[in-house]
């Protein structure tokens, strides 16, 4: 008989190996999937995983769809490390979009070499003003921020929406709920010929790179990883609560905010219903399998994103339903948490059978 | 003691060999022993010898990896509390396990594995604890009780079951001395009777006096017994650690300027069962130790809270640090001033568990050049961490070993010392040795009057009578959140202090040094 035991010390080769056996717990599930579909599970895992990076092409959308993934993923890690449980990246992604969208479409056909940077940072804070509603009601009147981040999700795509179908809808637009094309100073640059990969992956890659040195070489990152991993031992050391909370939503705002811009600036080009099929939610997949460090969550990124590919490709080439993507990301997220259990307990072999615990003695063991 | 004339009668528990091993840790290793009844038999050890383990496997929570039991010549395997209820085994834990918004006879109902009729029950509850000197009305709710009393419902929820043996876990620290006397004659009139009790313990003086047999044990191994009337403390002490005891002394000094000034502190608690702080006034001076006595729970934890700016008050004026009104200010402005804590809570609040020696040291060490611009200085918070473990001999592996893979005695020397090498103008310390073995408590207490004689300001919270009679220059009592008169300890005896404890001084305020004759001997309390 198996039975769970708590280890002396956490195991960081389980922390490491975790997203390894959750991936492959995945890739398991879903060969047994496409076999009970009586699909042929190798021609469906090569439409699957191999088939989208077969062309430079296919490359340019693994990057282009890793650029939302990874800005909110390392908002969220970063926040998730201090115990600020923000689930609404999407609504700051969302807002982002608006303002800088907004922006883009006041200066219209101009060509001013201000557009872009405006733009950009319309977006950022854009995003960061979405995420200090929370960060306000948290600190002011201690809600919780999993439900208000969440709420707000919803109000900033009806806003959205509300926006495309009424005061910003294209005049020649034929109804259609979207707003006029960005002008060529309003779109992001193409950064390889080919491809449509923007310049987002770069500024992308330079906060992973920055995140990862907050987060581990400067006191503040070390202050909000306290709070997170001992909240008792930050207030004991004097490190304000309402700061850490101001600091991680703030951080997550403004990366979402710029997933956001980026996005209807670059692929999409205008401001229309529908922008994001969902990054903001993923990226807290992409948090979790990046281990909530930087550099992992680039890595959890270009999975997820690949999940995304992979799922239409796989709908294309053999008619399999579109909730297959989200299928594969519901999954991996299962078998990493069950995984997870392992970095701090280990399954021990016990010779004799354990008879049942005693009802009326529980309290007092436990309290032994 | 009359009751003694068991030597004659058969053994009532066997244990032989008995091993258990932690993943980390060997708990107990070959450990053998035997009581017979009406036997007291005390087991005597420092923190992490053992002495609980072996507890829980004769209480059956724990099962042994190897050895054996022996019950009334019978082998037995002993495979879960209730078993061992029915076989006539009783225990009392450390910490409590009952329900505070339940009354007695509920939280007795709910331990018991039969069920009986409430007034049958309560009966049988009022006639047990009258007859063991143990009065407690059944139909009290357990959070109106104090301590002493919820620990007189963890016995009587024990008596009921008319126990052959019962364990007995360090039932006196958190009681007043004179409960201990009360608990003591109890105990005795149940040996006599025929009941064997397994006294677990790390207080020499109380062993002395109650048990009639002992077990000492050290690092998870038998390291001796005795017969605790004809040893003496020292010679107990070297069974227990291997060592002799060092004793701390405090030189008389003429102390300085204020630095720790609270006038009429007065704090309602948040929490529904804390402790409202009321009208609290103290003054602690540069150069001596002001020790704060009473048991856990009357305030202690506020008190602490209030100081350290973990909990702001909004009228500033009440606490003044180095003349300066500070009510307002959080713990790291507080800091800054060059106040340090040590809270009684070490992982968790003291240290972050999975976090480093290292980065704990940054935790609170910040303003010691650790932090250049914002960014995070390796170098100096290695060198400083290993200072420390190595002024304050703190096993480790090194500074990078995490504070959760330390023991409680290790942390805490690396607390204390962290917190004393950041070179404080005032220090407050809580329960400064609670849990760690008795070479490392000495080791922190000369620590503490090392800051004295170099002319910090030390305020001590601490259960232990002895060791704040032993390190300060002033103790007062902290009972149901309000503080007494301090006195110094010659001027005052354990008595005193004991009827302080149970929060009567009203009266007494003031008169308290020329009260009490001088400083009665420790033994006169547990005799």
């Amino acid at each position: 008989m198996l039975r769970l035991e708590r280890r002396a010390t956490p195991s960081s080769v389980m922390s490491v190996a975790s997203p390894v056996v959750a991936a492959i717990g995945m890739l398991v599930t879903g060969f047994l999937l496409f076999s009970a579909l009586g699909k042929d599970p190798v021609e469906a895992f090569y439409l699957f995983f191999v088939k989208p990076l077969s062309t430079s092409y296919g490359i340019g959308e693994l990057l282009l769809k890793t650029t939302p993934l990874l800005l909110c993923g390392l908002g969220l890690a970063l926040g998730f490390r201090a115990n600020v449980w923000n689930i609404g990246a999407e609504g700051q992604l969302t807002m982002g979009a608006i303002a800088g969208g907004g922006v883009a479409l006041w200066f219209g056909d101009s060509d001013s070499s201000l557009a872009m940077p405006l733009m950009l940072l319309a977006g950022v804070l854009g995003g960061m003003a979405w995420a200090a509603i929370p960060a306000f009601l948290r600190t002011r009147f201690n809600t919780n921020e999993i439900l208000v981040t969440l709420m707000l999700v919803y109000i900033a795509q009806l806003t959205l929406s509300w926006l495309v179908h009424g005061p910003w809808r294209d005049p020649q637009g034929q109804n259609y709920p979207q707003s006029q094309g960005f002008g060529d100073a309003e779109t992001m640059g193409i950064l390889v010929n080919g491809t449509r990969v923007t310049w987002g992956i770069v500024y992308a890659l330079v906060l992973a790179l920055s995140a990862w040195v907050f987060s581990q070489k400067t006191y503040a990152g070390f202050r909000m990883q306290v709070a997170g991993l001992a909240p008792a031992a930050a207030a004991y050391a004097g490190f304000s609560e309402k700061r850490n909370i101001w600091i991680a939503l703030m951080l997550c705002g403004a990366t979402a905010g710029l997933a956001g811009i980026c996005e209807v600036a670059g692929p999409i080009g205008r401001l229309q219903q529908e922008i994001s099929p969902g990054y903001g939610f993923a990226a807290i997949i992409v948090a979790w399998i990046g281990r909530l460090h930087p550099i992992g969550v680039v890595f959890g990124a270009l999975l997820m994103s690949l999940l995304y590919l992979g799922g239409e490709s796989a709908q294309m080439g053999m008619g399999l339903p579109s909730a297959i993507t989200g299928l594969f990301q519901g999954l991996l997220l299962f078998y990493l948490l069950a995984a997870d259990l392992f970095i701090t307990f280990r399954l021990k072999r016990t010779g004799v059978q354990e008879q049942p615990a005693p009802k009326a003695a529980a309290t007092v063991e436990n309290a032994a | 003691m009359d009751h003694a004339g068991f030597e004659h009668l058969k053994p009532r528990l066997v244990l032989t060999g008995i091993t258990k091993r932690y993943p980390s840790v060997v708990a107990n290793d070959g450990v053998s022993l035997s009581v017979r009844p009406g036997e007291i038999h005390a087991v005597l050890g420092e923190n992490g010898a053992g002495k609980s383990t072996l507890m829980k496997i004769i209480y059956g929570v724990t099962k042994p990896d190897s050895g054996t039991i022996l019950w009334n010549d019978q082998y037995e395997t002993i495979a879960a509390p209730s078993q061992a209820r029915r076989m006539g085994i009783g225990m009392v834990f450390q910490h409590f396990s009952l329900f505070e918004t339940l009354t007695v006879w509920e939280n007795i109902a709910l331990a018991l594995d039969e069920p009986v009729p409430t007034a049958r029950l309560a009966a049988q509850i009022t006639e047990v604890s009258e007859k063991y000197g143990l009065p407690i009305d059944p139909y009290r709710l357990v959070h109106s009780m104090s301590v002493g009393e919820r620990q007189r419902v963890e016995i009587v929820r024990c008596l009921l079951q008319e126990p052959k043996l019962l364990i007995m876990d360090e039932p006196t620290s958190v009681l007043t001395p004179q409960a201990v006397l009360i608990l003591f004659k109890t105990l005795r009139r149940l040996a006599s009777e025929g009941c064997s009790i397994l006294y677990i313990s790390h207080k020499l003086d109380e062993i002395r006096a109650l048990c009639d047999t002992a077990t000492v044990l050290r690092g998870g191994r038998v390291s001796g017994s005795a017969v605790p009337r004809d040893e003496t403390n020292e010679s107990l002490a070297r069974l227990m650690i291997g060592g002799e005891l060092a004793e701390c002394h405090l030189t008389p000094r003429e102390p300085k300027e204020v630095r720790l000034d609270v006038e009429r502190l007065s704090l309602p608690t948040p929490d529904p069962f804390g402790t409202t702080l009321k009208d609290i006034s103290l003054q602690v001076r540069s150069g001596e130790i002001l020790g704060i006595a009473g048991v856990s729970g009357n305030g202690q934890k506020e008190l602490m809270t209030a100081l350290s700016g973990e909990r702001v008050s909004a009228k500033g004026a009440m606490i003044k640090l180095f003349g300066q009104p500070v009510g307002h200010l959080n713990p790291a402005q507080r800091r800054a001033l060059g106040l340090t804590f040590v809270p009684e809570e070490r992982l968790g609040r003291g240290a972050v568990p999975p976090m480093s020696l290292a980065y704990n040291a940054l935790l609170t060490g910040a303003r010691k050049g650790m932090v250049l611009k914002g960014l995070i200085h390796p170098a100096v918070m290695r060198t400083f961490s290993r200072t420390v473990i190595e002024r304050f001999k703190v096993k480790c592996g090194d500074e990078q070993s995490v504070a959760s893979s330390l023991s409680g005695g290790n942390l805490q020397k690396f607390i204390v010392g962290r917190e004393t090498m950041l070179q404080p103008k005032m220090m407050i310390v809580a329960q400064p040795t609670w849990g760690v073995d008795v070479g490392a408590a000495q080791l922190i207490r000369q620590a503490l009057i090392d800051l004295r004689d170099q002319g910090v300001a030390l305020l001590v919270i601490s259960e232990e009578l002895d060791e704040l009679f032993s390190i300060s220059d002033r103790i007062a009592v902290l009972a149901e959140g309000r503080l007494s008169p301090s006195v110094k300890p010659a001027e005052t005896s354990i008595e005193q202090i004991g009827t302080w404890m149970s929060g009567k001084f009203g009266d007494q305020a003031g008169a308290g040094a020329g009260a009490a004759a001088a400083r009665a001997p420790l033994e006169t309390a547990h005799a």
